[in-house]
């Protein structure tokens, strides 16, 4: 069956149905991922997002029980060169094709993936359209011009945990921490549980009292969807912590929040950074490292110098060595510090791994302190 | 952290002549280190004995050492040079064990040089299997068991305890020479005497097989601040057994999850991290079973590998150029990624299509050689296509390879059975991809083409879409836009549907439909990064998708065809034409536009020429290459006389098709390549030749063998490299040689030929451009005519010819270049005997002599050549200084130095399906991988460096073991009487001694093999011969005295010991023998060399 594909500004692909047969609208971004298609459809990040892969062979090892990132796929649509006919991997449980039917994932397959990367990246990231229905592109634009735009989307409540749960350590129990979900994926209490680490997760909406209720050692704040200039609940929920000197570690929308927190600014990018193969300075250590990305918004705050915020000295920790943005800040003077990047991975490189380390050093100093 | 300061001075050493497992990467690898040390300021001095390679052009280091590659000889150099620092990791094994060897022996300490790159406790850890697989466990990854043995026994023991089949792999050694399989005691105890030969340190690994794991490899590079990344990963299609250099392999991985690929990316990272590579590149290999997921490592090269050439052109991150910058101080983030010209290296490269590489094989070559592919290394070559799925880049890699089948259906269909196709499927050996689209059209399942293969499911079902597609193309009742679109974007050419749809008028039938409908390919961009940053490079393939990236341009530009994949009798050699050709069309204002399938050349580097489109050399794929350069600019033409024989037999379809073809006409290619032309071409110059004649039956051929006399040579028409060509004694002899000839038909007749014995084998290589012949060089071999002159070695300025000879070569050369029409190079063959100058073949093109004749002479070649094929004249280049003012080839200075150049041999790669070594014995069919130039001021000198670049140094004194022909008996006196003389015992069977006796030279009787016990074989291989001389004799068979000296020879090849097969190479050899013994020989730079001929010939 075919397919159509409709950019925002009127470029038109034609392609076959892949996954759900229907119509679908979104912000279209391209993840350059060679592996890991599984953990990108179900990261919440990228919730009303169509992803076009730029990989060309998507679902050759199939889908699994274990490489989930969450409960369900997010993703608004997706757009693939070369689907694989069939799973060849020792833990496939069934076919990619079957699952995207099966949660109604709208797809395209046989684009140009490259040209429409390509428009993407002179473009700028734009509301797109994919239908199996509408035969006419223009019917199908005009339902994309309808659709809302990305800049001042609140869209972490919608992707959030509703009710509270609780993550266990693994092994012996060091610390207890409150999670703010605004998207979280399920590798990262997955790692802080290796070292010993209780989560409790929060919704989206709670307070600093909720995030402090039980007396955690330390706060996270998790990626997440959507504009970070609309999500002040959360902002507000940082400021609590912040003043309660907690320990308090952000990733990706966390970071974006923690800055806002800070009074710092937070921008769009052009495209985005979306990719498994970002290099990333590490200021303080100064060596690289491969990082896994997923962010379309940037945290506004200069890289020379350390600036001053109603909590004291923030620096900029962390550099994008392809373009200078804001990759992580540092608090010099409050227990805080977060990164716009994955040291979970889930896709992606481990080379950051030992940043949740860093958060929970960063606790225990706290307790020799208190 | 910035470059080092402590370093000014940079040696490095390349990797030699072209061998099995090491080939043309390392001059790619090697050129671009030069060039890049280079540009930072530093002095740089190299050592590589290849003349064929780019890295060894003057221009390209400060100081240029082609000397052999022994420890004795680079010591000289250092002497000479004084370098702060020695880069040996970018030399393959070769430079990488010598580097050891100057360690150990002390001398980079005593000239205070220091190993930059890699350190050799580095090396050790990585080279060292035990030690590595200790390393492996102790960061918890796991490997398979082993045991390092010293003997036969312990081996015998291990194998007991992990149980069998267990691999044999020697220590020390690459392209797994000497390694394999034993599935029993009997077989161990023979591979593993053979393995502890190989194994320079005389150890053998003895490990359990994890034979049919699926097996991957990593490409990773680290700075001197810990940052690392991984460059590519590459999956091999051929499960664990088959050497990943035989194999095909795919980039990127295609069937790992994100969790697998970090699992082996976080294995492969602390791998290196432990072993402390300090910067630069290295490759590690996995396996993984297929069933549960178990990865263990297999191995690490501590240094840039054939799979970081393969890397480097499937990602176009350039992993030979960056380690250099590494090693002198450098980091990652400090270094901009070419391609993008904004990002840093400091990235890990991400793919938007898929890359296929395969291997390409010579078993022809070597008859009775095992044909099935394992541990050992066997191909001579490769080719790499990308494509934007995995179908389209199958296709062309398949059609690449030119080997006789150019992708599925186009070669006879198969009446086997699935069963019989399963069977064969379980054997590893070339082409097992067709067997599995066969079986599977044969009504075989997925699932049991995989289990009999090995291969993943996944590249089967892919295998298996493709079936469809062809069989949906033979079946339509007509062939729709819509399908033939289909067709394409598999990567089906219009060959292949040709095939499958008679009614269409083949290939250019099909063409047309195709540009009717409007269905053409596009051209992406390898850019690294998957299009989020745009490309600066203009390093392009095709793809049936939906935008072209093709920039337009106003230059007129020029397309080079290259030579394809490596294999024998068409190499190394090609590739510096064509370079060289890039090189001199861009001096002349041309836009260069290379175009070529073989990753391990430095033509595909990307930024040798403006343009790169790394694709197959079939017509179809250069036709479509040039209609999109014509739609991006003016066209001036397309060369196709640097390539070899490849782009050569495209030269007349392209003209028919309406592309202007510079220099020497198709028409006159044909001339000089078709035979019956080529005899009226000497007819009309009065030149001599042979006698000859064609026969498409035995019969014909008996009644011209008869008029002209036994023995004759027989051959197929128009071949390279000699392919299937003897010297036939008798009728009986004939007979089976026209039988064999499958091909043989009005079409491709068999060329009979009388064979010139004993005549003195002349090569020439000119340049001509319609008016002045420029002779770049003469060149005398020292074999007789019948050994090829791909394989004999030969010397220049020639030794014993006079110069009369040489005006009358100079005349017969002058005649056919104008009589045939050539613009450009020509290379002619010559046999003088009897004081009669016959020619044997003239080729238009760029020889395989031309980068040795360039080196020799301080003239290049290629250089001039291209230009004339633009039309440029002799005298004009003489102006412009491209070539000498005055002169030429024939009338060298009388000091000018002796150039000998060797051919490099790979018999001991081979073995019989017994495992006995395959017959080295030298004929007119082409059996070398490569060669070696030895350069010095007297032929003694010169002869002794290229026997020790080639084989290591020739003994001074010891025993030597003769065995003669009987024709060969009175020459070959003196030169033994000489070694005599030097105090070299003698050993010689009956005929031979008794011949030696009565002429007063002593010498002790030893048994033919077939004389059993005590014999001269059981001698040679227990060490006791330093030297064999055999000439052989006798009808090839399996008895008498040919069989003898098969024995004899085999074991002169397990021994390692010099096996000369000519009195003449006899002859030379004492030269050499007596020059090693003055123990005066020294070394110098070619640049030296050049400034000095240059000086007497008026050009600066
Ligand atoms: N334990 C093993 N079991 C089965 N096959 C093996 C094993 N070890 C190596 N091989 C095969 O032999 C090939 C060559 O071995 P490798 O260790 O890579 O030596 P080399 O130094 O020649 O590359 C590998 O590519 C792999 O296919
Ligand atoms: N008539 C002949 N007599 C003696 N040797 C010959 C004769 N013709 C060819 N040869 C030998 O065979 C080799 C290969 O023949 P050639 O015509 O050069 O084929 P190719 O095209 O493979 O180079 C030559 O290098 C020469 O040594
Ligand atoms: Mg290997
Ligand atoms: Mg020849």
């Amino acid at each position: 069956m075919s397919a159509i594909l409709v950019l925002e500004d009127g470029r038109t692909f034609r392609g076959e149905a892949y996954g759900a047969v229907g119509t679908t609208v979104g912000e279209a971004v391209f993840a350059t991922g060679m592996t890991g298609y599984q953990e990108t459809l179900t990261d919440p990040s990228y919730s009303h997002q169509v992803v076009v892969m730029t990989a060309p062979h998507i679902g050759n090892t199939g889908v699994n029980g274990e490489d989930d990132e969450s409960s369900r796929m997010w993703v608004a649509g997706f757009v693939v060169r070369d689907p694989a006919r069939r799973p060849a991997n020792w833990r496939a449980t069934g076919s990619l094709d079957d699952e995207l039917v099966r949660q109604g994932v709208v797809g395209i397959s046989g684009v140009d993936t490259r040209a429409l990367t390509r428009h993407l990246r002179e473009r700028g990231a734009m509301r797109v359209g994919i239908s199996s229905e509408i035969s006419d592109p223009d019917e199908l634009l005009a339902r994309v011009t309808a659709a809302e735009t990305m800049t001042g989307a609140d869209l972490a409540p919608g992707v959030s945990t509703d009710r509270p749960y609780v993550v266990p350590a693994v092994g012996e129990k060091r610390f207890t921490i409150a999670a703010l979900d605004l998207g979280i994926k399920t590798a990262t209490p997955r790692y802080l549980a290796e070292l010993g680490v209780e989560t409790h997760v929060l919704p989206a909406t709670a307070t600093a009292a909720d995030l402090l209720a039980a007396g955690p050692d330390g706060v996270f704040l998790s990626n997440g969807p959507g504009d970070p200039a609309a999500a002040d609940y959360a902002v507000e929920a940082v400021r609590g912590v912040l003043d309660a000197r907690r320990p308090l570690f952000g990733i990706c929308f966390g970071n974006q929040i923690l800055g806002r927190a800070l009074g710092l600014g937070t921008y769009k990018l052009r495209f985005g950074h979306r990719g498994l193969n970002q290099p990333v300075l590490d200021r303080v250590s100064n060596t690289v490292r491969v990082t896994s990305h997923n962010h379309g918004f940037a945290v506004d705050a200069p890289l020379d110098r350390a600036t001053d915020t109603p909590y004291g000295r923030v620096e900029v920790s962390h550099v994008g060595l392809n373009d200078d943005v804001v990759e992580g800040l540092r608090c010099l003077d409050v227990p805080a510090f977060s990164v716009q990047f994955h040291p979970e991975a889930a896709a992606g490189p481990h080379d950051a791994a030992p940043l949740f380390q860093r958060f929970v050093d960063l606790m225990s100093a706290q307790r020799e302190n208190a | 952290m910035p470059k080092r300061t402590d370093i000014e001075h940079v040696m490095v050493i390349g990797s030699g002549p072209i061998l099995i497992g090491q080939a043309a990467e390392f001059d790619y690898s090697g050129t671009q280190a030069c060039r890049v040390l280079k540009a930072e300021g530093l002095r740089v001095s190299l050592v590589n004995s290849n003349p064929a390679t780019i890295m060894t052009d003057p221009g390209i280091a400060d100081a240029t050492y082609v000397e052999p590659l022994t420890p004795e000889f680079v010591e000289k150099v250092i002497a000479h040079e004084r370098p702060d620092a020695l880069l040996a990791t970018l030399g393959g094994q070769t430079a990488l064990n010598i580097a050891i060897g100057l360690f150990e022996n002390g001398v980079l300490e005593k000239y205070g040089v220091q190993l930059i790159g890699a350190d050799v406790d580095a090396i050790n850890r990585g080279e060292d299997r035990q030690i590595f697989k200790d390393i492996v466990r102790s960061i918890g990854a796991d490997a398979p068991r082993s045991t390092v043995c010293g003997t036969v026994e312990e081996a015998l023991a291990t194998a007991a305890e992990v149980g069998y089949p267990v691999v044999i792999r020697p220590s020390f050694t690459m392209g797994g020479l000497g390694s394999g399989f034993a599935t029993d005691e009997a077989m161990l105890r023979r591979m593993a005497a053979h393995g502890l030969a190989d194994s320079p340190v005389h150890t053998v690994l003895i490990e359990e097989s994890v034979l049919g794991w699926k097996e991957y490899e990593l490409e990773l590079m680290r700075d001197r601040s810990d940052n690392v990344v991984v460059i590519c990963s590459i999956e091999n299609i051929d499960a664990m057994g088959v050497h990943t250099g035989d194999s095909v392999t795919v980039a990127p991985a295609m069937t790992l999850t994100d969790r697998e690929y970090q699992q082996m990316r976080d294995v492969g990272i602390a791998v290196l991290r432990a072993v402390g590579v300090d910067t630069g590149g290295c490759n590690i290999q996995f396996a993984v079973n297929p069933v549960d997921g178990r990865l263990v490592v297999i191995e690490m090269n501590p240094r840039v590998s054939r799979s970081s050439a393969l890397a480097s052109k499937a990602t176009g991150f350039p992993i030979a150029k960056i380690a250099a910058k590494l090693a002198i101080g450098y980091t990652l983030d400090e270094i901009t990624n070419d391609i993008t010209g904004v990002t840093p290296a400091a990235f890990e490269p991400t793919l938007d299509y898929v890359v296929v590489k395969i291997p390409r094989f010579a078993f022809e070559k070597f008859p009775g050689a095992d044909p099935r592919l394992t541990t050992t290394m066997k191909s001579v070559g490769e080719v790499m296509s990308l494509g934007r799925n995995f179908p389209e880049a199958l296709g062309k890699a398949m059609r690449s390879t030119e080997t006789k089948v150019a992708g599925f259906w186009t070669g006879p269909a198969t009446e086997r059975s699935a069963e019989e196709l399963l069977d064969a499927l379980r054997v590893p050996v070339d082409g097992r991809l067709y067997l599995a689209e066969e079986a599977l059209a044969a009504g075989a399942t997925v699932e049991q083409v995989a289990e009999a293969s090995g291969f993943d499911p996944w590249f089967v079902d892919q295998i298996l879409l493709v079936h469809e597609i062809g069989v949906a193309v033979r079946d339509a009742p007509s062939l729709t836009p819509e399908l033939l679109r289909r067709a394409k974007r598999y990567g089906l050419s219009d060959r292949q549907i040709a095939a499958l749809r008679p009614e269409l008028a083949g290939e250019d039938g099909v063409r047309r439909l195709r540009w009717r409908l409007g269905i053409r390919p596009v051209y992406k961009t390898v850019d690294t990064c998957a299009a989020e940053f745009a490309a600066r490079t203009p390093y392009h393939y095709s793809s049936y998708d939906e935008e072209n990236e093709v920039a337009p341009r106003e230059k007129p530009a020029v397309l080079i065809l290259g030579s394809g994949p490596n294999r024998i009798g068409q190499g190394i050699e090609f590739d510096y034409s064509c370079v060289h050709a890039v090189m001199a069309l861009q001096d002349a204002g041309y836009e260069a536009v290379m175009v070529n399938c073989n990753p391990e050349t430095v033509s595909t580097d990307y930024d040798t020429a403006d343009r790169l489109y790394f694709e197959p050399l079939t017509f179809e794929d250069v036709l479509e290459v040039v209609e999109a350069e014509r739609a991006a600019g003016p066209v001036a033409g397309v060369i196709c006389t640097l390539g070899g024989q490849t782009p050569l037999a495209l030269a007349q379809r392209l003209k028919d098709a309406g592309v202007p073809v510079l220099g020497t006409s198709p028409e006159s290619i044909d001339d000089a390549e078709h035979r019956g032309a080529f005899s009226r071409v000497l007819h009309d110059t009065g030149l001599l030749a042979p006698k000859h004649g064609m026969a498409t039956t035995f019969a014909e051929a008996r009644e011209i063998a008869a008029g002209i006399g036994y023995p004759v040579l027989v051959r197929p028409s128009y071949v390279l490299g000699g392919r299937g060509m003897e010297i036939v004694y008798d009728d009986a002899t004939l007979e089976a040689y026209i039988a064999k000839a499958t091909e043989v038909s009005p079409e491709h007749p068999v060329l009979v030929d009388r064979f010139l014995e004993d005549a003195v084998e002349v090569d020439v290589d000119a340049l001509y451009d319609g008016t002045e012949l420029y002779l770049g060089g003469v060149m005398e071999h020292i074999e007789e005519a019948g050994i090829h002159s791909g394989d004999s070695s030969c010397a220049l300025p020639p030794i014993t010819l006079g110069s009369a000879d040489l005006l009358a070569i100079r005349a017969a050369t002058e005649k056919l270049a104008a009589r045939i029409g050539v613009r450009g190079l020509l290379n002619v063959q010559y046999a003088v005997k009897d004081d009669l100058l016959y020619v044997l073949e003239a080729n238009p093109r760029a020889s395989r002599t031309v980068p040795f004749v360039s080196k020799a002479t301080a003239v290049q070649l290629a250089k001039a050549a291209a230009r004339i094929a633009v039309g440029e004249t002799i005298a004009g280049l003489r102006a412009a200084g491209v070539l000498p003012a005055t002169g030429d080839g024939t009338d060298l200075p009388d000091d000018a130095p002796i150039a000998v150049k060797e051919a490099v041999l790979p018999f001991h790669r081979f073995r019989t399906e017994e495992g006995h070594g395959v017959d080295t014995v030298l004929g007119p069919e082409m059996k070398s991988t490569g060669e070696v130039m030895g350069l010095d001021s007297e032929f003694g000198r010169a002869f002794a460096k290229s026997q020790a670049a080639a084989y290591g140094s020739l003994p001074t004194e010891g025993t030597v073991f003769v065995s003669l022909a009987n024709r060969d008996k009175r020459s070959a006196v003196f030169p033994i009487k000489r070694l005599a003389d030097l105090g070299f015992r003698v050993l010689a069977t009956t005929g031979t001694a008794q011949v030696l006796r009565r002429n007063g030279v002593h010498c002790e009787v030893v048994g033919k093999f077939s004389d059993g016990p005590g014999n001269c074989v059981e001698r040679i291989l227990d060490g006791e011969v330093d030297i064999v001389v055999n000439t052989p004799f006798g009808s090839p068979g399996n008895s008498g005295p040919r069989l003898d000296g098969y024995e004899i020879r085999t074991a002169a090849v397990a021994a390692n010991i010099p096996c000369i097969t000519t009195v003449q190479g006899m002859a030379a050899a004492v030269q050499g023998i007596e020059a090693l013994r003055r123990g005066d020989i020294g070394v110098r730079s070619l640049q030296d060399v050049h400034r000095a001929l240059l000086a007497t010939r008026g050009t600066a």
